[in-house]
């Protein structure tokens, strides 16, 4: 599968949007090049506006623009905009309910080098809980052009987590992004994998290892971990009658916990979550650290046999 | 190599000139640009800039003790700039916290050298730091500490000069003024530079020497790669009383390598194997 970078595909997407329509805005802070903000910067500079090394203010002001009729799109690392500016987000943003997208890059154990401080794991879980907020995670460049379209176009606040590393391409152009729904990129019968990010790719490739064993997975793909699509997850699991989610992210707060509320209130069933435990990242490479923490095909194979050992 | 017996550090302002501390200084940029290459990953602009005014505390000023990382009577440092640590590393390792062969550990994974400050992971380290606008709080609330328990350990911090657009760094300011805290000395790299570009074109902190003035700081302003300026300015800040000292220190980013200096877009980038021997040749090694 080709690799290809979700931060570029925000970029061009933002470029084209600014050309389309005045009303949208672009806010960064310090970190234009790495978000790609940078190309919309260049296009519309204007329209671009550098609050410096200050995520709280950005949000703030990001709100303010709202409130002028603008669409504003806001970007940092993902640590600094769910995490430093988190309370303004809540306040500023989602209590008054206003027109602000936040797309963070960062996001994940992928940071890599840069270590523990600069690793968002607990992002997904930090805008989930904020009411008002809707939070999305795409897996590949195709995916997150349509995202970043519709989320444009889709009043409210909004949290994307894209990534630094570059992740392989699972979809076409055929796909289409609706906000709240999953898809099923796999059909099967003994247990369903729901995840997103990167880590969908992976859950393809254990599809496919599993298959040759003679266990056939349903491989889900949950972009939008809030709201969550329970329709699609509640008639999978009494498909399969067997659950594992699988994120780049904290097993607390995120994709995982979202799936464990629905299936703990409207069809239980055996259910393994993974994700990066309840510890720190470290510096490495960023796809050295995936394999490290078992966020791969391997570490979704485990859960999987984990899982239907329950199931029995 | 220039080394000092660990019990050299045990006082401070010791008997060292400026052309010995340069000399070490030249050795701690080649290691910054060594480990960032190795790692192709780090933040090698901001270090260089910053290199000389570590030096010099830790070479000059600072009571410290390199086989006793937590002796009780120590200063303390801390970097809220954390993303420079490659300079703090080499001086920890070369003022004998570990060994020199350490620093091939940097940003690799099971290694000890974070890419951001840890102080678990890394002898020397007062606190970890890495997200900027953090660290100049934790050093107002160690010298704060060390005043209850009337110790005469002082505290320095680094913040850069894209960092001090957090407001974080201006609440720490007014808590440090408003506590009285003569026993901390912050230093501001003062490069110009961020990643984005220089500071005055992405939001600008001038007039910064007024606003900490204002903020009723003791303000201290020097070249931040002259030796007997950045000595000066930290034995002046020893006889304040009653505030805490803002050094504005001005510096070039990329400091001692002639294609680096004043370029934002060495902030975050290692050098090729190629340019690194370049590099090294201008800092005046052998290869
Ligand atoms: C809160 C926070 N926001 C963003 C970053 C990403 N970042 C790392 S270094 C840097 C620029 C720092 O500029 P400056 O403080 O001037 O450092 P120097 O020029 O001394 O390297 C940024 C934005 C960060 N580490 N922390
Ligand atoms: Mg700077």
């Amino acid at each position: 599968m080709k690799k290809v970078s979700l931060r570029d595909a925000y970029g061009e997407t933002l470029v084209e949007l600014g050309k389309e329509d005045e009303r949208i805005v672009v806010l960064d802070a310090d970190l234009s090049g790495s978000t790609k903000t940078a190309k919309f910067a260049k296009a519309f500079p204007e329209r671009f506006f550098n609050f410096g090394i200050a995520e709280i203010d950005m949000m703030n002001a990001a709100a303010g623009l709202a409130t002028t009729g603008k669409i504003p799109f806001v970007s940092t690392f993902a640590i600094f905009g769910t995490g430093r500016a988190w309370e303004a987000v809540r306040q500023t943003i989602c209590y008054p309910n206003l027109n602000v997208k936040i797309v963070c890059t960062h996001g994940g154990i992928t940071v890599g080098e840069d270590g523990a401080t600069h690793q968002a794991l607990e992002d997904v879980a930090n805008m989930r809980n904020i009411p008002n907020m809707r939070v999305i995670v795409p897996a590949d460049d195709i995916e997150t052009r349509q995202v970043i379209r519709k989320i444009a176009y889709t009043d409210g606040p909004f949290y994307v987590r894209l990534t630094r590393e570059k992740f392989p391409r699972i979809f076409d152009e055929s796909y289409r992004f609706e906000v709240g729904k999953g898809h099923v990129l796999v059909e099967g019968e003994d247990v369903t994998v729901v995840a997103n990010g990167v880590i969908t790719s992976f859950a393809l490739l254990t599809a496919e290892n599993l298959e040759r064993e003679g266990i056939s997975v349903e491989v889900i793909h949950m972009p939008t971990v809030k709201p969550i699509d329970t329709e699609l997850i509640v008639k999978s699991a009494s498909k399969t009658g067997a659950v594992v989610t699988a994120e780049e992210h904290s097993i607390i707060g995120g994709l995982g916990s979202a799936v464990a509320e629905v299936l703990v209130e409207n069809y239980p069933v055996p259910m393994e979550r993974l994700g990066t435990p309840d510890v720190f990242g470290r510096s490495g490479k960023g796809w050295e650290l995936l394999h490290y923490f078992g966020l791969d095909e391997k570490g979704i194979e485990e859960k999987i046999k984990k899982v239907l050992e329950r199931k029995r | 190599m220039i080394r000092f017996e660990p019990s050299f550090f045990l006082e401070r302002n010791r008997d060292i000139d400026e052309v010995t501390l340069r000399a070490i200084a030249r050795e701690v940029r080649k290691d910054i640009l060594k480990m960032t290459s190795e790692a192709q990953s780090g933040h090698p602009g901001g270090a260089m800039s910053a290199a000389d005014i570590i030096v010099t505390l830790y070479y000059y000023k600072m009571r410290h003790n390199p086989e006793n990382p937590k002796w009780e009577k120590r200063d303390r440092f801390v970097l809220s700039k954390g993303h420079v640590c490659p300079a703090l590393y080499s001086v920890l390792a070369r003022t004998g916290y570990f060994p020199l062969e350490k620093l091939h550990e940097f940003r690799k994974l099971n290694g000890d050298l974070q890419g951001h400050p840890d102080m678990h992971k890394t002898p020397g380290i007062e606190i970890s730091t890495g997200s900027l606008g953090h660290g100049i709080g934790a050093a107002v609330g160690m010298a704060l500490g060390l005043k209850l328990d009337k110790s005469d350990s002082r505290v320095y911090c680094m913040i850069g000069d894209g960092e001090a657009q957090e407001g974080s760094v201006w609440e720490a300011s007014m808590a440090a003024s408003h506590y009285n805290l003569d026993n901390l000395v912050v230093i501001l790299d003062n490069n110009n530079l961020q990643i984005d570009g220089p500071v005055d074109d992405v939001m600008s902190i001038y007039p910064a020497v007024e606003k900490w003035k204002a903020f009723g700081w003791h303000v201290i302003e020097i070249n931040g790669h002259d030796f007997k300026e950045i000595k000066a300015a930290l034995d002046e800040a020893d006889s304040v009383k009653f505030k805490p000292t803002m050094i504005v220190a001005k510096t070039v980013k990329g400091k001692g390598v002639s294609f680096m200096e004043n370029r934002a877009e060495w902030h975050g980038k290692a050098l090729s194997p190629d340019l690194l021997k370049e590099a090294l040749k201008e800092l005046g090694e052998i290869v």
